[in-house]
């Protein structure tokens, strides 16, 4: 009986000795730069700039495949901020993608709403309450602003409104990118 | 000499894993839905069927039989065919990410496959000596590969097929995978004298 023990005990743990010694000499690191891009990118998950969300921007950007400017959210100072981590040019916003606005939230306007569940759907990150024939409210603690439950509202009752700038929300400007975005 | 290449010829066709002893059906039914799955699937196995056969015949002769342990078979093979599975995957993604990426999700589940356990033990039970337990392992991988290719082009064709409404979907599958098994027991004939 004992020996049964210690000679299964031994087998798994020679068995967990070698796996997390394959660990550690077979590891395989994450392409970082892509994390770093995916700091930078505002995670609004929108899809404005044609990709899925973004993970998948960061990725492609990355791999060479999408330029810098794509993402509207982020603006010029995402811009400045992806061109700096990359070491390139500062290009433009590309125009095509959507142009800069203003931090929004979604607002629900709750009187007109059927209760479709549609935009609860739409949104990239379940920002959205509600159930079925009940209305539906936005946390706008989790609302990223990405405009993506305004168009499936059958009712049009989804309205975006710029965050009123107030002690709690007022962040300061990123100073670097935009000091050398004016250059 | 002979005897390997019987072996291989029994394990390949007369006694097919999947076929014959109705071994490892969840993967034969699973991903033999497309060639290159089942191709990649096939080449995974063979793999790792052959590795753990060697591993297993290992752990038998070298810690379970000279400490009279042989009740403790089953455990001590599943534990040695998770540790190879996972090993491998860990190599496999270090040094050829082209390959990891083919063979991709299909690595981790062939821990789960029962053909891998069941070569391991069948050997035990033949009394089979170390080049043979290799060799019954890469034998039975092989037939395995065999039956998943042969199996998917064959779905594959059923898909365009007219089949009548009550066979379409699974139950035509199951009755080609019927057929198959019969045409495949038909090998036994090969045994005969």
């Amino acid at each position: 009986m004992m020996i049964a023990i210690f000679a299964l005990g031994a087998l798994a743990g020679a068995s967990g000795l070698l796996l997390g010694f394959a660990a550690i000499r077979f590891k395989v690191e994450g392409d970082p730069i892509v994390e770093k891009i995916e700091a930078v990118l505002p995670q609004t998950q929108c899809g404005q700039c044609g990709y899925a969300g973004c993970k998948p921007y960061a990725e492609a950007i990355a791999a060479g495949e999408a330029e810098i400017n794509l993402c509207p959210p982020g603006g010029a100072n995402g811009v400045a901020a992806l061109a700096d981590l990359l070491g390139r040019e500062i290009p433009p916003l590309n125009g095509g993608t959507g142009a800069e606005k203003p931090k929004m939230v979604a607002v629900i306007d709750e009187q007109s709403c059927i209760g479709c569940t549609l935009c609860i759907q739409a949104c990239p990150v379940d920002a959205i309450l509600g159930a079925a024939k009940h209305m539906h409210t936005v946390i706008a603690r989790e609302c990223t602003g990405c405009e993506l439950c305004v168009a499936p509202c059958p009712v049009d009752c989804i309205h975006m409104t710029p965050i009123a700038e107030t002690i709690t929300t007022w962040k300061w400007a990123y100073p670097g990118a935009a000091v050398r975005a004016a250059a | 000499m002979k005897e390997y290449a019987l072996i291989l010829i029994s394990t390949i066709l007369v006694n097919n894993y999947v076929l014959v002893k109705f071994l490892g059906l969840c993967p034969f039914m699973g991903v033999s839905r497309k060639l290159e799955t089942a191709m990649g699937m096939g080449l995974a196995t063979t793999f790792v069927l052959t590795l753990s056969c060697i591993c297993a015949y290992l752990t038998d002769h070298y810690l379970l039989i000279p400490l009279g342990l042989e009740y403790l078979r089953t455990i001590a093979f599943i534990l040695v065919i998770a540790v190879v599975v996972q090993f491998t995957e860990m190599v496999v993604h270090k040094t050829s990410p082209v390959l990891y990426q083919a063979l991709g999700i299909y690595l981790p589940l062939i821990t789960t496959n029962c053909a891998v356990l069941g070569a391991a033990l069948l050997n035990v039970q033949e009394r089979h000596d170390f080049i043979a337990s290799a060799l019954y392992g890469f034998g039975a991988a092989v037939g395995f590969s065999l039956v998943m290719v042969l199996f998917a082009a064959m779905r594959e064709r059923i898909v365009v097929a007219d089949v009548p409404v009550h066979f379409r979907g699974p139950a035509i599958t199951l009755i080609t995978a019927g057929l198959m098994s019969l045409a495949f027991m038909g090998f036994s004939g090969l045994v005969r004298g």
